[in-house]
């Protein structure tokens, strides 16, 4: 699902984010994207979700090149990608609903099917009773529910999530993973950028791990159901 | 290394058709053709009413805008109205084109009564009149008040007359001045006046005064175009935290730039609008002393206002200028707001 190859990253100003890093996400598999901030971990989500471009390398998602994309198709890849923000990106101008609903409408869904889908991402995050509400008197950790459940509306294959328990305590942050892995259940492919180690730890699922742009393990801490 | 060796053997798997088709298929679920079409339409509506809500929030920043767009559309209009009702004007007075034809000092007057004859029998003359020396003089002595200054002469300078009406059906300027030309070869004519020169002149100055309008008209609608882009603009700036997140989950630039095309088009429009009454407010306030104006010249001449067709060709040309305005920046600042 997600093929990098060789990728290296270099800012304008000389920075090396990344240097020559080679991995692979098989279909439905669920990865952490583990390092010390300034790692890198950032960089290589943006480059998944072609906000930056690799300089050097070939990154390959959904059988798509990223790479050679020419700029007109980003959209159609960031709507096959549902991604969870740190910072939630939610729009405070509207209501949860209408905040859920901004991929389907963007991607041309029906009213009814709006309708049907953002209620049953709603449903999936336990804020169902919330859709009226704006998303600013929402606690944190319902936020980030909101942005879970628009990453999800889309029924992307491929979710990914940069740090979505930044804030939150250990109680909200477990509930958060436990999400992530039900929707790994049911054939998405899930890559969560997270510091959180004492989390991570003890869930079964092989990390990456980046030190200084460097991929230093890629299939460490192999204790999971693959 | 078996790393990278791995890796590359998976890509080689993953670009494989089967592979393929498996990415497709996750793709199935998108909707048919004529949903995504209804949704479309259904997309745009809301969109248009969405922008148009937008502005109606704030009603005085956009009363302002729209009365700025207005203004400037309202003067180059009123110019053309004024331009139209000159040339009404003055084509109900091609009618009075007379051509007076001074005779020779030595033609008689019987010479010039046959004279008169002759020419009244012509194609595309309705009517000759001949006015002798002495009866001119008469008249000029009545009307211009010189009698004294014309007793003191020996002899009456004033030759004789014969003014010449064309027929209405060849009341072409063209016409009548080729027959002016003809009657100036006569031989007893010295001297053949077209009293229609004043009336070409000022359908020069009319013309001068269309191209002028036209080009202030040009002129402020390269300043609307200004004034709907720099709207724009900070429209856009307001929005800027939508506009990222809508790039992010996938919106295109077509979905991003949709509701400011709206935006400009509103004000485009609401300013044809109020152009519009603002130059219906000027005619209806210019209507009673045009009236009595044209009463005190016995004509029957009314103020000529913006007709429907006029009307709806203002506003169209409104709402398109907002359109190009919003769409002019709309591209250039979309482009500077990447997600980074």
């Amino acid at each position: 699902m997600i093929q990098f190859d060789q990728v290296s990253k270099r800012y304008e100003g000389g920075h090396e984010a990344l240097t020559d890093v080679s991995f692979h996400i098989p279909r439905g598999e669920m990865r952490f994207l583990t390092g010390h901030s300034g790692a890198g971990k950032s960089t290589l989500l943006k480059l998944i979700m072609v906000m930056e471009r690799a300089s050097t390398g070939q990154v390959i998602v959904g059988g798509r090149n990223l790479s050679k994309l020419p700029v007109r198709h980003i959209p159609e890849v960031r709507r096959e990608v549902g991604v969870v923000f740190q910072n939630h990106q939610l729009l405070f101008d509207r209501s949860v609903y209408d905040n859920v609903a901004l991929p389907l409408i963007i991607a041309g869904y029906g009213h009814r099917d709006v309708g049907r889908r953002v209620r049953a991402a709603l449903d999936k995050v336990g804020l169902l009773d919330k859709e009226r509400k704006n998303p600013i008197t929402l606690s944190g950790g319902e936020q980030q529910r909101v942005g879970i459940a628009r990453a999800v509306v889309n029924k992307p294959a491929l979710l990914l999530a940069d740090e979505p328990t930044g804030n939150l305590d250990p109680q909200l942050s477990a509930e958060i993973m436990h999400l992530f892995e039900q929707f790994k259940q049911v054939g998405v492919t899930v890559l969560i950028a997270s510091h959180d180690l004492a989390l991570i730890a003890r869930m079964p699922y092989r990390l990456l791990t980046l030190r200084n742009g460097r991929l230093i393990t890629a299939g460490g801490a192999d204790n999971g159901p693959e | 290394m078996a790393q990278n060796k791995l890796n590359k053997r998976r890509l080689g798997q993953l670009q494989t058709p089967a592979a393929r088709k498996d990415v497709k298929g996750a793709r199935r679920h998108k909707t048919g053709l004529r949903d995504r079409l209804a949704s479309y339409r259904s997309h745009h509506r809301q969109v248009a009413l969405d922008s148009l809500q937008r502005l109606l929030r704030r009603p005085a920043a956009t009363s302002l805008t729209s009365l700025v767009i207005a203004i400037a559309l309202a003067l180059p209009t009123s110019l053309y109205i004024g331009l139209n009702n000159i040339q009404a004007v003055s084509s109900g007075w091609e009618g009075a084109a007379r051509i007076s034809l001074f005779l020779k000092a030595n033609v008689s007057a019987s010479q010039a009564e046959s004279l008169r004859r002759s020419i009244s029998a012509r194609d595309g003359v309705q009517a000759a009149e001949y006015i002798s020396p002495d009866a001119a003089l008469v008249e000029f002595r009545a009307s211009s008040g010189f009698g004294d200054v014309l007793d003191q002469l020996d002899s009456n300078p004033l030759p004789g007359l014969i003014v010449v009406t064309p027929r209405e059906a060849n009341i072409s300027a063209a016409a009548v001045t080729e027959l002016q030309q003809v009657l100036a070869k006569l031989p007893e004519v010295d001297l053949a006046k077209l009293d229609m020169e004043w009336l070409q002149r000022l359908n020069r100055i009319t013309e001068l005064g269309r191209r002028l309008t036209i080009a202030l008209a040009g002129m402020l609608a390269v300043g609307v175009l200004l004034i709907i882009g720099n709207t724009i603009k900070l429209a856009i700036e307001s929005r800027r935290s939508e506009i990222l997140v809508v790039k992010l989950v996938g919106g295109t630039n077509a979905f991003v730039r949709r509701p400011f095309l709206y935006t400009g088009f509103w004000y485009g429009l609401s300013g044809g609008l109020a152009a519009w009454i603002l130059v219906q407010g000027g005619l209806w306030w210019l209507r009673a002393p045009i009236a009595e104006l044209s009463v005190s010249y016995q004509s029957d001449f009314h103020l000529l206002g913006l007709g429907v067709v006029d009307s709806v060709l203002l506003w169209l040309f409104s709402g398109s200028l907002g359109l190009l305005g919003a769409w002019l920046v709309v591209g250039r600042e979309l482009r500077a707001i990447e997600p980074s």
